[in-house]
């Protein structure tokens, strides 16, 4: 491999570690509900600490259980979105890109009902 | 085009064609869309360093079309054409422009397909959330990127062609 190269392919990996560092700090805190989105309009707003089952259209349906939420029915052929990760109170997105669904998770509301990070304190 | 060619052009559509479907076999997936080998890339590889970009867009498209209709959708054959497209354009100005070899290419390639797929899914979702994948598909892009140029520069070495 040659040097320039090698500062080359350096340079993705550094900017993608300081991006995902920006990334990490403006995405700290509490995330106390998910927000459904499908094809860029909103669909709705559900708190993380109470437990149900939300139908997205009729194409997805996800759960949210114990203060996650997952996707765990959807009628694309590829069912990624299953697999992705469940967004809890840290944060994340989960994606179903055939049906544009997206599930986001929002900072603030819900956090004043019961809050699980105290839940445990005794 | 002579015979030669166009033989060997449909010998690496094929080629491409199988890995694809060898790649949707493999469950190569760690919770982030779009994240995969791109085992294809090294037919297209093969054939850029061989011939001209020209035949290598020529290839990914059919492989793509061929792919997207057997075991896809309209959208998987939307979001792959855009990072090919993406792709081959970076990969082609870099092997006239850089300099780089068949490594430094590679990674090229793997990274810009990433960020296009990622661009496509933004739009299509109209959501910005999408952007925190972008990290870890900039690295995944330089890991594969970096297998596929090292298994592309060791074919090259033993095919005569």
């Amino acid at each position: 491999m040659k040097k320039k190269e090698l500062t080359f392919i350096i340079g993705i990996v550094v900017f993608a570690l300081i991006l995902w560092g920006g990334m990490y700090l403006v995405r700290q805190g509490h995330y106390g509900s998910i927000r459904i989105t499908v094809d860029g309009e909103e669909y709705g707003t559900y708190s993380l600490s109470k437990d149900q089952v939300i139908s997205i259209g009729d194409t997805n349906v996800c759960e949210i259980k114990n203060g996650e939420v997952k996707m765990i029915e959807a009628d694309c052929p590829d069912h990624l979105c299953l697999k992705q990760k469940a967004v809890d109170s840290t944060g994340g997105t989960i994606v179903c890109l055939p049906n544009k669904v997206v599930i986001e998770g929002e900072k603030g509301s819900g956090s004043d009902e019961t809050s699980p990070e105290f839940d445990t304190v005794v | 085009m002579n015979q030669k060619k166009i033989a060997n052009l449909g010998l690496f559509a094929a080629v491409a064609i199988i890995f694809g479907y060898v790649e949707s076999l493999i469950p190569f997936f760690a919770g982030i869309p779009g994240m995969k080998l791109g085992l294809a890339n090294l037919a297209v590889l093969f054939i850029l360093e061989k011939y001209t970009w020209k035949e290598a867009a020529l290839v990914s498209a059919v492989r793509i079309v061929v792919i997207g209709f057997m075991f896809g959708n309209l959208f998987s054959i939307l979001y792959s054409l855009a990072g090919a497209a993406l792709s081959l354009t970076v990969m082609t100005l870099m092997k006239k422009k850089s300099g780089f070899s068949i490594l430094g290419i590679s990674v090229a390639g793997g990274v810009s397909h990433n960020i296009g797929q990622l661009i496509i899914a933004s739009l299509i979702t109209m959501t910005s959330g999408l952007i925190y994948y972008a990290p870890a598909l900039l690295i995944s892009g330089v890991i594969t990127g970096l297998l596929i140029g090292t298994l592309t520069s060791e074919v090259l070495k033993r095919i005569r062609f």
